[in-house]
């Protein structure tokens, strides 16, 4: 190694698979270079890459400067712009972009495709990824300029593959693994989030926006890709009518033939299963009962969290008249401090074309692009000139779903047109029967 | 290195130029007991930690190995992913919203080999490249950002301050005997670009100095306006400064009204913040995203700050391990850890997890501080 690095070696031993061991397998791989590889860019870089970090670690500060505009023709989004703070020491990652390619649906692949990435990516970068980027994309560090261009054109023309979004624009959309493997979605969330993303492609390459927007799916309230919790409009699926009850399977629970929560309880002994206080005690709206060997729910009153579906999957399945919630506003907290997604549509069909779901998008959009103030997030907004405004805005008829509970202070807000007879009035008329 | 052209011009960068065709699409990529059972799933099962089966409605089956990984990922650790996904799952895989990687075959006889191969692969230094686990009531793969290994940003570095946590979690990655799942998240600064503010255990790096102020390049490099309106608690002012003789437009900070987020460096490169002593971590707890029983919840810092200890981080981990076995010990059957806070109280939560309680635990920014304080004579002694 070109670097000596005691303090990452540390970080080789130790269980959990080591990015330090797996570096330097690639700086010994790049550095033999058998395939005859014409390296785009220094065949050094990941040793370059560990000296670097290894000064980081001895100094406790980052060494890549702020910023630099970087990207491909056309596209505001998708190439991020990284320099090293230390040239000098380690050239070969003095330029060293990120570009951000769009992922598929559920994140399956195949050996051969992502063969194809590896060798676009072995010639024109660094060889190093993130399987995958905290947005979803697959991200690939460590490239340099002339090298944007190049591995853009091979992306479309020999991948028929895009890249991904980055900057004041749609951000790539993501989403859980839904009906594909998981019998809990209540829609198909890799189609509805490949048809908005093909949609939306303008919104995802181009900045318009007074900042980052985000998409995410999850095909139920278990939340699987956080979509309540990291995006500007959350897509939850959910349903309407009676979870199916397989009544032989419940007694299968009970009698200890299946195991409660598909095993997952299963690496301590939690003594047998308990129906009552397992699955009828938590149930938040408390509206399931056992009696005379058969388990009852009140479908009106559940508020479909899950968890009795959770602990017995072959007995309990979601309803038949399925869809999803869509929520509006969650961010980190930078600036405001965080925010959680708040309910906008609490029921709405997911089928093709998704029209009704395209309207509420470009609605809150417009409002947004109109109201929204320079890196103000949707959920700022919505703080600032309140949720009854989103309803507004999105044509929504508010109802009691919309809220916690109402409001505690009486300072309402009343429209002129809400009031009778408008709000001007005579003052003089007012005078004939008030003295001054 | 000769410049190998791929075939674009940058004469003319629209000829032939492709644009806006999206991601491949999902479904030429799923394995085939994948395609021909999608929404036709009757139920799963965990058959033991990192190995599910899931059966459909026509009595096809798939089984999944779920293994670790970490997110930064070389090619050369991918090819060896490719050739495993072609030896035993027909050149199909994927990957997890949480950075594992998933091996699917439509056998339950084909699991044993391929178990038995992700397991006996390690790399040279010790560590497992394929761990197998992350299921279930136990600790999964932590979700996290880029720490210094690529932004400019970060009070402490992602991978290893991951894989530090994630040797000493271990045994609960390849174990189910948490009262619920137990998700860890980790980001380098307060963007959260791994977003941990809802997670049952975060990690987050954190800086404690206001930012420097480079008066030589600052109104070369910056908007000072953008600056200015950048900081959230209107901390910035612009200033003249006398600059070895000559006077230049600048800033000025408040540095008591700083809190510390660096979005005034993310607007302004002359205002830059990091330290060796003045960045480190936070530790928040208690959040979760699922709507399961209870409604998801935020993070709570319980930790104000520990220092950055390169490079295992001992204390942040001890620190994270004190709240595993407190809640292990103590939370009932599906309780997750925010719920299991909330049940005994926040104040019974610092007693049991040994945790000191101290003045930067009390929320005094902006109005929502005011919703986290005590209105009531109900409290524990
Ligand atoms: C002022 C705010 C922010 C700044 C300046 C910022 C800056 C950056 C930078 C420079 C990167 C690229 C790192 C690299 O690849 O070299 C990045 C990545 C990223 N950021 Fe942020 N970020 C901000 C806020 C956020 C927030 C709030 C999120 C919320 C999730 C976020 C999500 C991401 C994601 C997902 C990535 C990709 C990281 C990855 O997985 O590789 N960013 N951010
Ligand atoms: C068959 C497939 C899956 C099923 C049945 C499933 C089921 C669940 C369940 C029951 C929860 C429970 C939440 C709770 O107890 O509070 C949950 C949460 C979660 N799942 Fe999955 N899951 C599946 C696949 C995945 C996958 C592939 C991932 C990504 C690696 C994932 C990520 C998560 C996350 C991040 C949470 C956390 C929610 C939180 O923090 O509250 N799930 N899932
Ligand atoms: C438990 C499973 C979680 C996973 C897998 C997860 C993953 C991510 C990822 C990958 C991002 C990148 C940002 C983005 O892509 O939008 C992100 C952002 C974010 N996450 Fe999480 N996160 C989880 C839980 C949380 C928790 C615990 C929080 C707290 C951070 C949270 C709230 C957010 C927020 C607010 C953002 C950024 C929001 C924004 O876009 O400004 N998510 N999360
Ligand atoms: S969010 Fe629901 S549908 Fe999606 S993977 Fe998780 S449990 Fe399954
Ligand atoms: S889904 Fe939740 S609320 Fe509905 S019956 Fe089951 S436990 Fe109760
Ligand atoms: S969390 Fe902060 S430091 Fe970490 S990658 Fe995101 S912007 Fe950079
Ligand atoms: S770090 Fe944040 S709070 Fe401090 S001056 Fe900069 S923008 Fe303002």
């Amino acid at each position: 190694m070109k670097h000596e690095t005691p303090l990452l070696n540390q970080l080789e031993s130790g269980p959990w698979p080591s990015f330090v061991s797996d570096l330097k397998q690639q700086a010994e791989v790049r550095a033999k270079n058998e395939e005859n590889i014409e390296f785009q860019i220094p065949v050094d870089a990941v040793e370059d890459l560990l000296g670097v970090l290894e000064l980081s670690y001895v100094d406790g500060t980052t060494h890549w400067k702020h910023g630099g505009i970087v990207g491909v023709f056309g596209y505001g989004g998708g190439v991020i712009g990284r320099y090293c703070d230390q040239p000098q020491n380690f050239p070969g990652v003095a330029h060293f972009h990120t570009m951000r390619v769009a992922q598929p649906g559920g994140k399956y692949y195949t050996a051969e495709y992502l063969r194809d990435l590896c060798d676009l990516w072995d010639l024109r970068g660094s060889g190093i990824t993130n399987m995958h980027g905290s947005t979803g994309d697959i991200i690939f560090i460590g490239t340099t300029t002339p090298q944007l261009e190049e591995v853009f054109y091979e992306l479309t023309h020999k991948f028929n593959q895009d890249l991904g979004g980055s900057g004041s624009n749609l951000r790539t959309p993501a989403d859980c693994i839904g009906s594909s493997r998981c019998e809990y979605a209540c829609y198909d969330t890799q189609a509805l989030c490949y048809d908005l993303t093909q949609e939306y492609q303008d919104e995802l390459h181009r900045p318009a926006f007074p900042y980052k927007f985000k998409f995410k799916f999850d095909g139920c309230p278990n939340g699987c890709v956080a979509s309540i919790a990291r995006s500007d409009l959350s897509f939850i699926g959910t349903w309407k009518d009676e979870i199916r009850i397989d009544q032989e399977a419940v007694q299968a629970y009970i009698g200890g033939e299946m195991p409660p929560n598909a095993g997952a309880h299963s690496g301590r002994d939690w003594g047998a299963f308990d129906i009552q206080k397992e699955v009828i005690a938590l149930c938040p709206s408390d509206c399931m009962k056992y009696e005379g060997g058969k388990l009852e729910i009140n479908n009106k009153e559940c508020v479909r969290c899950m968890h009795c579906i959770n602990v017995m999957p072959r007995a309990l399945r979601i309803g038949n008249d399925r869809g999803c919630s869509i929520l509006a506003g969650a961010k980190a907290p930078i600036l405001d401090g965080a925010q959680m997604g708040s309910l906008l549509i609490p029921f709405i069909k997911v089928e093709e074309p998704y029209d009704e779901i395209k309207e509420v998008i470009e609605n809150v959009w417009d409002w947004w692009m109109e109201e929204g103030k320079n890196r103000e997030r949707l959920g700022e907004l919505i703080k600032r000139q309140g949720l009854q405004k989103l309803l507004e805005v999105t044509g929504v008829t508010p109802d009691a779903r919309h809220v916690q509970e109402p409001r505690s202070n009486p300072y309402i807000f009343w429209k002129e047109e809400e009031v009778e007879g408008g709000w001007d009035r005579d003052i003089d008329e007012y005078r004939k029967h008030h003295q001054r | 290195m000769a410049f190998i052209s791929s075939g674009y011009n940058p004469e003319k960068p629209m000829e032939n130029r492709i644009t806006d065709i999206g991601p491949k699409k999902y479904d030429q990529f799923y394995p085939p007991v994948i395609a021909k059972n999608k929404g036709k799933w009757l139920y799963h099962e965990i058959l033991e930690p990192g190995v599910l089966v899931h059966v459909a409605e026509g009595g096809d089956e798939v089984y999944t190995v779920r293994v670790g990984g970490c997110r930064l990922m070389t090619t050369t650790h991918i090819r060896e992913i490719c050739e495993i996904a072609e030896k035993h799952c027909d050149g199909h895989l994927r990957f997890t919203t949480r950075n594992n990687i998933e091996f699917m075959v439509d056998d339950k006889s084909k699991v044993d080999a391929l178990k038995k191969d992700l397991e006996t692969r390690k790399f040279p230094g010790g560590s497992f490249k394929f761990p197998i686990g992350g299921t279930g009531a136990g600790i999964t793969n932590i979700v996290h950002t880029q720490g210094w290994i690529h932004c400019h940003t970060p009070a402490t570095d992602a991978s290893g301050t991951v894989k530090a946590t994630m040797d000493e979690v271990f045994k609960d990655f390849q174990d189910m005997r948490l009262p619920a799942p137990l998700r860890i998240s980790m980001a380098c600064c307060l963007n959260m670009c791994g977003a941990v503010h809802c997670s049952d255990i975060a990690i987050l790096g954190y800086h404690r100095k206001p930012p420097m102020l480079d008066h030589e390049y600052l109104d070369k490099i910056c908007e000072i306006p953008l600056a200015i309106s950048s900081c959230p608690t209107g901390a910035i002012k612009p200033a003249k400064v006398e600059w070895k003789g000559e006077t230049v437009k600048s800033v000025a900070v408040n540095n008591e009204r700083c809190m510390f987020c660096g979005n005034c460096y993310t607007m302004c490169p002359s205002m830059p913040l990091s330290d060796q002593i003045g960045d480190g971590i936070v530790l928040m707890a208690g959040g979760k995203v699922s709507n399961r029983i209870s409604q998801p919840k935020f993070s709570k810092v319980v930790v104000a700050f520990l220092p950055n200890e390169m490079p295992r981080w001992p204390s942040m981990t001890k620190t994270i391990n004190q709240m595993i076995e407190a809640y292990s010990k103590d939370a009932r059957k599906y309780e997750r850890l925010g719920e299991w806070a909330e049940r005994i109280g926040w104040e019974r939560f610092f007693d049991k997890c040994e945790l000191e309680f101290t003045h930067h635990l009390i929320d005094d920014f902006r109005d929502p501080a005011y919703y986290t304080w005590r209105q009531s004579t109900q409290f524990k002694f």
